[in-house]
């Protein structure tokens, strides 16, 4: 996909989540990559539909997190994927009002790797669910919270 | 316009990693202030790396990412040089993009 192809893309994203939502386009063909609705939604289960079904539990996603975190509002976590043709990488916090945290799609030559900082509102399993040639794969980490991130 | 991210993008063995501090508030939307009222939200919903023409990572965010958001991650075959350059934009329709040089 070009740049300029891609820029009109994500302009086009608000128009294409309105025709989701009209039932006028699956999810699927509007876009592979999960539509922002899907950060909106409250349950795991919910995320879980919105990603396009029940992954398949894999040894070959290393989640790397600390077991005791003292400050909620930011929790260190690290993904590896060895699973091959990684495409997509989501951090989803089962506990939090909104569990999706964050998306991110791994093109030919990114590695299986992402890292950054979230927020927990209480202890909770932290799921990554990983998209690699086509099929949906998950595993998952418990961290515990000493100090909750959700009340500033 | 945020405050200017800080990018180190380093290339060892062929694998560049990248690192990205971005300031932003990230506001859940589920706080309230001192008097009591809901602050709205306020959160980087899209970021995008890329390398010239070439994308190397998209990324979608709730509110659940940390404030100052960080980000790291790792692609092959650029060269010592070469210019990264990170974009984001929030769910007010605020936008950044900054660059840094590969060393």
């Amino acid at each position: 996909m070009t740049t300029a192809s891609r820029r009109s893309a994500l302009k086009q994203g608000s128009a294409l989540a309105a025709l989701v939502a009209c039932g006028l386009l699956t999810t699927r063909q509007a876009r592979a990559f999960a539509d922002s609705s899907a950060f909106e939604l409250k349950t795991m289960d919910e995320v879980l539909k919105a990603l396009g079904g029940t992954p398949a539990d894999s040894k070959d996603i290393t989640i790397t997190s600390p077991d005791i975190a003292e400050n909620g509002a930011v929790v260190p976590i690290a993904v590896t994927s060895n699973l091959p043709k990684t495409q997509e990488i989501y951090i989803v916090v089962e506990k939090n009002p909104l569990p999706l945290t964050a998306g991110f799609v791994i093109p030919e030559g990114t590695d299986a790797f992402v890292s950054t900082r979230v927020k927990m509102g209480q202890s909770a399993n932290v799921h990554v669910i990983v998209k690699a040639d086509g099929k949906l794969y998950s595993a998952r980490k418990e961290t515990k919270v000493t100090l909750g991130g959700c009340g500033g | 316009m945020g405050d200017p991210m800080r990018i180190r993008a380093q290339i060892k063995d062929g694998t560049t990693d990248v690192r990205v501090l971005m300031g932003h508030p990230m506001e859940t939307g589920l706080r309230k202030d001192a008097a009591g009222k809901a602050v709205p939200a306020h959160y980087i919903s899209d970021v995008k790396v890329s390398l010239g023409d070439r994308t190397v990572l998209t990324a979608k965010w709730g509110t659940a990412v940390s404030q100052n958001p960080f980000l790291q991650f790792r692609f092959q075959g650029a060269k010592v040089g070469d210019k990264v350059t990170v974009s984001w934009a929030d769910n007010k329709g605020d936008k950044r993009t900054d660059e840094a040089m590969i060393v």
